[in-house]
């Protein structure tokens, strides 16, 4: 059976296809929310279509081409968003039950951008619950299905923007990574997901998790897709005081398919852990870079061992905080039977949270409490500041470094819901690069003998998100 | 360090976050596995080392201020409007004292 039409765009492809008036916007919406509509009983990925905001953005790019006008860079792409990031008079429930019925009053800030630049917004995805898992079991509307190996997950928090891509039913789509959140999902389904440096994308809008760890990130079929997506939504906002004032390269300019000469650090610390069919593919990647003329040296991370700790301290203890706001007052969901403020506010948060996420906003209200703030959240930030070090002593010596995504590729439904022990454990190669604040992607680089996909793990210095999608797109094309 | 039911629901209190007795139970488990994780970060030296609340880059002094430009605001209509209970523009509440 040949694969449908949807799944072979790409944002270059949609350019063209426009530009030779071989579909129009509208058309191309249609067909696209037609597919999503039918394909997604299969992976529950989209929680929600919206054909009329979709159609309204698609209209708005016939009239610019009708105008003579460019499109603009993201012109007619079919594009999903997270359902953590807030769209105007579109639910946004956050993948949980307790946001069911909520409908912000605004936009995101990277959502004004994409439909400034022509995209169109064809729906929001399922996710964990606030963004808090590894395997998007956590969401209040059912889990979702792997596209590539329907019995297992996509991988989380953001599952549903990552198989959405690979499924065919949007071109590009937004994610958040807190821990790994797009990488990890990426990698799951076989598709790019790109973490940008802290504060390269604006937050405004972003349902907050960690707010310290908190990013907006893009996924996509290809690198050069992932990093139109990324400039797009890239760049100073007000609304975001820790959005950064740097400027945004053009990053296609930077895919030359050149990496000769290009020093590459392999962390001992990772491949120590890394085993089976993920690390002879890792292996076989680094042979691949080698051969595009990198220089390939071992480097060594050693705060690597207690980054899990420090990273599950700081990300529940910021999400204690920020979670607090969702008492029964101004969000949609109030407990029925409580008598007092106090028993409203218990009683609301008690039916309306999932277990991951009372777990935890308990874990992170326990660090901060009276007599353990100093042994955990202290130390942790303390601790924090090694890990970013060691990336910083790191990148004196090379241009990037390479690892794996995740220890294993996508594993079963149901296979390590009962053990959150070990589901923070696997985290362990994405939350590194997440605690330094530092870009870092997955790209992938090969299958296991199940065809189960297996992402390569770039990751570069601040701000040096050109290089990382230069190393990126020159792999992909090898 | 050992956890025990009674800090649970301290802990529990503290979140305003209603747990059943199996919630207690359940949390009982599964918190005392992760801060069994949690505690290694006792082992590492960290000595001299300040703390890294927040990622920092090189910036201008004045790097978070913006231009004063007027904005108009939300509004007290859009504002209330996902509120479960609310009038004349204003969240209600259950009675916060008792009489």
């Amino acid at each position: 059976m040949m694969a449908h039409a949807m799944t072979g765009h790409t944002i270059g492809s949609i350019r063209e296809g426009l530009k030779k008036k071989e579909f129009s916007a509208v058309e191309l919406t249609r067909e696209a929310l037609e597919y999503a509509e039918r394909e997604n009983p299969k992976t529950n990925a989209y929680l929600l279509l919206c054909p009329e905001r979709a159609l309204t953005a698609a209209g708005k790019v016939d009239a610019r081409i009708a105008a003579g006008h460019d499109v603009g860079p993201l012109g007619g792409v079919p594009i999903a968003v997270k359902d953590v990031i807030v769209t105007k008079g579109v639910r946004t429930t956050c993948g949980s039950k307790l946001l069911e019925n909520y409908i912000p009053p605004y936009d995101a800030t990277a959502v004004e951008r994409i439909e400034a630049a022509g995209g169109v917004i064809l729906g929001k995805t399922n996710c964990d619950e606030f963004a808090m898992g590894s395997s998007n079991e956590n969401s209040a509307f059912g889990a979702v299905r792997n596209p590539v190996a329907p019995d297992r997950v996509p991988g989380g928090s953001s599952g549903g923007s990552a198989a959405v891509v690979a499924q065919g039913t949007a071109v590009i789509s937004l994610g958040s990574d807190t821990g790994g959140s797009v990488r990890q999902p990426a990698s799951f389904c076989g598709v790019v997901g790109v973490t940008p440096t802290y504060g390269r994308v604006s937050r405004y809008g972003l349902v907050a998790f960690a707010s310290s760890l908190d990013h907006i990130g893009p996924f996509a079929r290809n690198v050069r897709d992932a990093a139109t997506l990324l400039e797009v939504i890239a760049g100073r906002d007000p609304l975001d005081s820790t959005s950064a004032d740097a400027p945004v390269p053009d990053y296609a300019a930077h895919l030359t398919g050149d990496v000769r000469g290009m020093k590459l650090g392999v962390p001992v610390e990772y491949m120590r852990h890394a085993t089976g069919e993920t690390a002879a593919l890792i292996a076989q990647s680094i042979d691949g870079l080698r051969t595009l003329g990198c220089e390939v040296r071992e480097i060594s991370l050693p705060a690597t061992d207690y980054a899990v700790a420090c990273y599950y301290v700081i990300c529940t203890a910021e999400a204690s905080s920020n979670l607090a706001r969702f008492d029964g007052v101004r969000y949609t969901t109030r407990s029925t039977d409580s008598g007092t403020l106090g028993a409203m506010y218990q009683n609301t948060r008690g039916e309306g949270f999932g277990a991951e996420v009372k777990r935890r906003i308990m874990l992170g209200t326990y660090v901060l409490s009276h007599g353990y703030y100093d042994a955990y959240y202290l130390k942790a930030q303390k601790v924090r500041a090694l890990v970013a070090r060691d990336f910083a002593k790191a990148f004196e010596t090379v241009d990037a470094i390479v690892a794996p995504v995740s220890p294993f590729p996508a594993f079963r439904l149901g296979e390590k819901v009962d053990d959150p022990v070990q589901m923070y454990l696997s985290d362990i190669y994405t939350i590194t690069g997440s605690l330094a604040g530092i870009p870092c992607m997955s790209v992938p680089c090969g299958k296991t003998a199940e065809g189960l996909p297996v992402g390569l793990q770039i990751l570069c210095n601040h701000f040096d998100e050109q290089k990382m999608f230069r190393l990126a797109d020159a792999f992909e094309k090898r | 360090m050992k956890l025990t039911g009674n800090e649970v629901r301290y802990v529990a209190n503290l979140a305003n976050l209603r747990l059943t007795e199996e919630e207690i139970g359940r949390m009982l488990h599964d918190l005392g596995g992760i801060l069994e994780q949690m505690d290694r970060l006792a082992e590492i030296d960290t000595e001299g080392v300040a703390p890294m609340s927040q990622v920092l880059y090189d910036a201008v002094e004045t790097a978070t201020l913006r231009p004063d430009v007027e904005r108009a605001p939300l509004g007290n209509k859009l504002a209330v409007e996902n509120a479960p209970v609310a009038g004349a523009g204003y969240f209600k509440v259950p009675l916060v004292i008792e009489r």
